[in-house]
């Protein structure tokens, strides 16, 4: 099988998932299409020998319906003969996307590809594509279904976070977001987004908070602990009967933020980025996928991690760099602790607290920062993961080359 | 036709009186459903009928829906059914849905006028009906209770009720079953009209000029009120119902599942594809035990025992003209309560007047509460109260029919106040002692007629629990049992009947729960997954609570009496000291003083106290799901072992009053039917064995007695083996 290349990882700032979010009045469609634009405009790609487009997308009704991959090669003026195809692993879809895009170039399915994804929450909102999970009473009671926010409180009550371990972490992610952005550390990344007319929109992450203090996320109310109360609570202790109350720690200073953004990934075999004159930047040394308890949904990023090591016969210890998406605190909270992983090699320069999880394409997007980080900081490997929804992991590990 | 007369007026509308001959209350029976085709074809097919009213001959009501004994042949398949008889089932549940639907689209008006109750089918049949016009009366019920017997409405209720209010609106009506008032149900739209009852019939008939005869879910511009599953306020209906079905139900109950799927599917797709996903739904839940199980329990046995089942043939019925009730405590003054709602003259006596009428305040504060909800008459309150008299005067039981004893639970006072009662007792009126432990026949050594003597258990809060359990001593005479029994019923309980033993039936039983939930503490497993499992079982409270709830000082208490009891042959437990401890060094009484296995707050929350685990390690902090099912099966398999033994002790001679009393008398998990359903359910070899396998591992409290090995052996279970039928007391 041949080596999957990464040659170049592109995205968007995030935008405030809002009305008045400055990428509201972008539609999804056009920041799938900058993206792609950029990618070849920066690599000088003849998309002729690019085979395929995989993009991540959770919500993919009204204009990120019907295969938005497609309309966005379309639109990009792509090749006519670059197929493009939208996946749904909820949260992992933009990860999910690279690792099948990297799957093509390996099987010799495509000679380059691109992974990525897209997400406007702010104009077309989660939940906005229905889903029988919750809705349909046999999945609902065969699986003990509960919001995120449940499974997130739940994680911390079962394994011991307090309120202040979960404001801290999240504090602790804006300061290094921002010392991110101040050292212009995804500056190889960024793209701006640019309006109708041309002009520059949004040149920076809109959602970070680099002020937020123990105190002022002291003051917020728990997000899911009216929910929990109605009901929910229960089915979670129906699940796990150890637990005699749980503890609602999160709220929407310590969850990811609701923002609008799009990302992408080129992939190829080291023959066709010498053919185009590119030079890589990392190897994809494995990926995974797996499923794990649903009602508590988020516990997969450990447990696809330790697939994937196992696999790849790599301890926890040869991971130079982690990048767990931040879904919430204590996601990240519980996967050091499982680990062992020291927080110095975790989510370096914050996440999706601080900058916010634009669902389908975070996954690339935090492929992209990893990559970076790999280079600024002169190390070898990194594992990328996030938790997804109905109980999933998806994991990759680069290094570079 | 036997059900049905039609009667076309000079305005061409037909009147369709419903009246079943030879029933005080109609129901759909087979040949009911048969004729009612009958009705359907002539009012299609006749040219001088424009429309119809379909009205009750019965001054009891519309209609009580299907009639449940015959439901016996659909309900002898099980779970294992095949192909072929799943076929068989389902034309038959689905007949009703296609009579109703050809009522529907008759292409005639028709409207139902409803002058008194219409449950089930019968409240089914009038929402097939184009418009329902219904007498102005508060009693009147209208509703769909299926659930509340493990079934869900089949006769189109669950498609046609959220078609016409919305699912965020019918699912809680479906799912506890709960009926309406015609007022309640004109405010949500499920009738047209509310009348005085003088006037239903005149008004009915205006209505069927008024009314076109299409339903709404046939036009082509309909929409479901709050729209589909997939609109995100319904959405949040079904995600929100899901967990709050799954919080009360702990997904023990597959008839509300099956509702809810037949909501959710059925509001997707045009009524007739939604009525047969209906029937598919109706009939997997008529294959589950659950079902067979508490239509059995729930409705059968307890109609049959609420009807004297358990009374012995005796000719003359008793109606007690005036009852004495020893003792004005809680109990007492509920007895008092019950026994005035009844209308029978009461006598209160107590230590001092103080006392006695403290215990009239009871009553009078209910009474109150029922005046202000405008439940009940301001005169009608003070008839009930005024029969109540409250007294410090034994001389007072003179000319009394019976006596209730509801003092302190002391060997020495009960003796001596049935001594200074029966003084004034004519010989042939009989003495009952209200106790939950004392054995009868040891009581009724105090009498001078033991075979007038007998035990009346009630339960607490007498007024609210439906439960007496009538309990015979040695001596006590077949015409003493009948007059309890009709006194039960006159009282508007369930009676049942057991033999004399120690807590008799259901307090040994009952005892046996709590015991395990110490078992369980004393194993190492975490207090949380303990009373979390306890509940996920379908008891009311897990046993660590309910000994809260119960008393760890009574416990203590009862523990140490049984130990001077039985001498030699008392059995201790590991938990006997824990319990000491707590009671004797630390002062935790439960929730009586605020402190037990948890604290209790102000605001009436409580959480584990945090001292147990010193008490008690904790080995065993997870569950998974091979220790939560073990749990599972300790918690009942042990109720329902004990309730074997006390079959085959003859400690109780009826499996449908094992049942009934079991979830009337101590909350037993109502999924199951009672605990001899349950073992039935499960079936005596794969019982037996389960119980020789925990027996092995946690003691012989779970060995199975022998009459469960030879029911094993020899493929029997209880009910199909006549064992509910009476034995000689």
């Amino acid at each position: 099988m041949a080596d999957a290349y990464i040659y170049d990882a592109v995205r968007t700032p995030r935008g405030r998932g809002k009305k008045d979010g400055a990428l509201h009045e972008i539609t999804a469609l056009s920041l799938a299409t900058q993206v792609l634009e950029a990618l070849r405009d920066r690599n000088t790609l003849d998309t002729g020998h690019l085979d395929d487009v995989v993009l991540g997308c959770v919500s993919p009704v009204g204009e990120q319906g019907a295969d938005i991959a497609r309309t966005a090669v379309l639109n990009a003026d792509y090749a006519q003969t670059t197929a493009g195809v939208q996946i749904n692993r909820f949260c992992a879809s933009g990860l999910e996307a690279c690792n099948m895009a990297a799957a093509k170039v390996m099987t010799g399915e495509a000679e380059m590809a691109i992974g990525g994804g897209v997400e406007s929450m702010s104009r077309v909102p989660m939940g906005s594509d229905g889903g029988a999970w919750p809705l349909d009473p046999s999945s609902a009671f065969k699986t003990y279904f509960t919001p995120q926010g449940i499974g997130a409180d739940l994680i911390a009550t079962l394994h011991g976070f307090s309120r202040d371990d979960v404001d801290a972490y999240a504090v602790e992610s804006q300061k290094r977001a921002a010392t991110a952005w101040s050292e212009n550390r995804f500056a190889r990344s960024i793209v701006p987004v640019r309006d109708q007319l041309g002009l520059p929109i949004l040149a920076r992450d809109e959602h970070m908070r680099p002020d937020a203090t123990m105190q002022s996320l002291g003051a917020l109310n728990p997000s899911f602990a009216v929910p929990g109360e109605m009901a929910f609570d229960s089915v979670a202790t129906q699940r796990y009967p150890q637990v005699e109350r749980v503890r609602h720690v999160h709220h929407a200073g310590n969850s990811s933020g609701i923002v609008d953004g799009a990302a992408g990934v080129l992939f190829g075999t080291r023959e066709a980025g010498e053919a185009m004159g590119l030079k890589p930047r990392a190897r994809v040394r494995g990926m995974a996928s797996i499923g794990s308890e649903p009602s508590i949904m988020l516990t997969g990023p450990s447990l696809v991690t330790e697939k994937l090591l196992g696999r790849l016969g790599m301890r926890v210890d040869d991971i130079d760099l982690y990048e767990l998406n931040e879904a919430f605190a204590s996601v990240v909270l519980r996967m050091m602790q499982a680990l062992d992983i020291p927080h110095e090699k975790m989510n370096v320069n914050g996440g999706a607290i601080a900058m916010g999880h634009p669902l389908g394409a975070t996954g690339a997007m935090i492929l992209g920062t990893v990559l970076d980080e790999l280079e600024r900081s002169d190390k070898e490997t990194a594992l990328v993961t996030l938790c997804v929804g109905a109980g999933m992991g998806t994991a990759t590990v680069i290094e570079r080359v | 036709m036997k059900n049905f007369a039609i009667e076309t007026g000079e305005d061409g509308v037909a009147l369709v009186t419903f009246d079943v001959p030879g029933r005080s209350m109609n129901t759909l029976t087979a040949e009911v459903l048969r004729e009612l085709g009958e009705v359907v074809q002539t009012v299609r097919t006749d040219g001088a009928i424009k429309g119809a009213v379909i009205a009750s001959g019965k001054q009891s009501g519309f209609c009580a829906g299907a009639d449940l004994t015959e439901l016996g042949g659909s309900l002898a398949l099980g779970e294992d059914a095949g192909d072929a008889e799943r076929a068989v089932l389902f034309e038959t549940v689905y007949a009703l849905n296609t009579l109703f639907r050809s009522l529907e689209t008759c292409g005639k008006p028709l409207v139902a006028a409803i002058a008194g109750v219409a449950l089930g089918g019968g409240f089914e049949l009038a929402l097939a009906c184009h418009a329902r016009v219904v007498a102005d009366n508060p009693k009147i019920q209208l509703g769909l209770p299926e659930s509340k017997v493990g079934l869900l409405p089949g006769a189109g209720g669950t498609q046609r009720l959220p078609r016409l209010v919305g699912a965020a609106r019918a699912l809680p009506l479906m799912l506890e079953g709960k009926s309406m008032s015609p007022q309640d149900a004109l405010k949500l739209g499920v009738v047209h009209a509310v009348v005085p009852a003088g006037e239903l019939l005149d008004a009915a008939r205006a209505l069927v000029g008024k009314t076109e005869p299409v339903a709404p879910w046939d036009r082509k511009d309909f929409r479901i009120p709050g729209g589909g599953p997939f609109t995100p306020a319904t959405a949040q209906v079904f995600i929100m119902g899901n967990a709050m079905l799954r919080r009360q139900s702990f997904g023990n109950y597959p008839a509300q599942i099956n509702l809810m799927r037949a909501v959710y599917e059925g509001l997707q797709v045009p009524i007739d594809a939604g009525l047969r996903i209906e029937s598919r739904y109706f009939a997997k839940t008529l294959l589950t035990p659950q079902a067979k199980a508490m239509i059995r329990t729930l409705f059968l046995s307890m109609d049959q025992l609420g009807r004297g089942a358990a009374r012995p043939k005796v000719e003359q019925t008793f109606a007690p003209k005036k009852v004495a009730v020893l003792g004005a405590g809680m109990m007492g003054a509920g007895i008092a309560y019950v026994q005035a709602m009844a209308g029978i003259p009461t006598v209160l006596i107590d230590v001092s007047q103080e006392a006695a009428e403290k215990g009239v305040g009871y009553t009078r504060k209910l009474l109150d509460k029922a005046v202000s909800r405008g439940t009940m008459a301001q005169d009608r309150a003070q008839a009930v109260l005024a029969l109540i008299t409250p007294s410090a005067d034994y001389a007072q039981v003179e000319g009394s029919d019976l006596v209730v004893e509801a003092v302190f639970e002391s060997r020495d006072l009960k003796a001596e106040t049935t001594r200074r009662a029966e003084a004034y007792l004519a010989q042939d009126a009989i003495f009952g002692s209200n106790t939950s432990t004392l054995p009868i026949t040891g009581l009724a050594e105090a009498s001078k007629r033991p075979e007038k003597f007998i035990g009346i258990h009630f339960f607490s809060p007498v007024d609210r629990m439906g439960l007496v359990e009538i309990i015979m001593g040695e001596r006590t005479s077949e015409e003493t049992l009948a007059c309890a029994v009709d006194y039960v019923m006159k009282i508007r309980k369930t009676p049942i009947v057991v033999n004399d033993s120690r807590g008799f039936y259901t307090s040994r039983c009952f005892g046996t729960f709590i015991q395990e939930g110490m078992e369980l503490l004393t194993d190492g497993i975490a207090p949380a997954i303990i009373d979390n499992v306890g509940r996920a079982t379908g008891m009311p409270r897990g046993p660590l609570e309910m000994h809260d709830d119960v008393a760890l000082d009574l416990s203590l208490k009862i523990r140490q009496q049984t130990r001077r009891d039985m001498g030699d042959a008392f059995v201790p437990t590991a938990s006997d000291p824990i319990i000491e401890k707590m009671v004797t060094e630390l002062k935790r009484y439960g929730r009586k003083n605020g402190r037990g296995f948890y604290d209790y707050a102000e605001d009436g929350g409580k959480t584990l106290w945090p001292g147990l685990a010193e008490l008690v390690p904790v080995t065993q902090a997870d569950a998974d799901a091979a220790l939560v099912d073990e749990i599972r099966r300790r918690l009942l398999y042990r109720q329902a072992v004990e309730a074997a033994r006390c079959m085959e002790e003859g400690v109780v001679t009826d499996a449908r009053s094992a049942d009934v009393g079991a979830i009337l008398g101590w909350g037993f998990a109502p999924w199951t039917g009672g605990p001899i359903s349950m073992i039935d359910g499960i079936g005596a070899v794969r019982f037996v064995a389960e119980c020789d396998a925990l027996a092995q591992r946690f003691g012989p409290r779970f060995t199975p007695p022998q009459s469960l090995r030879d029911m094993a052996a020899s493929g029997r279970s209880f009910y199909a083996s006549g064992v509910d039928g009476r034995k000689a007391a």
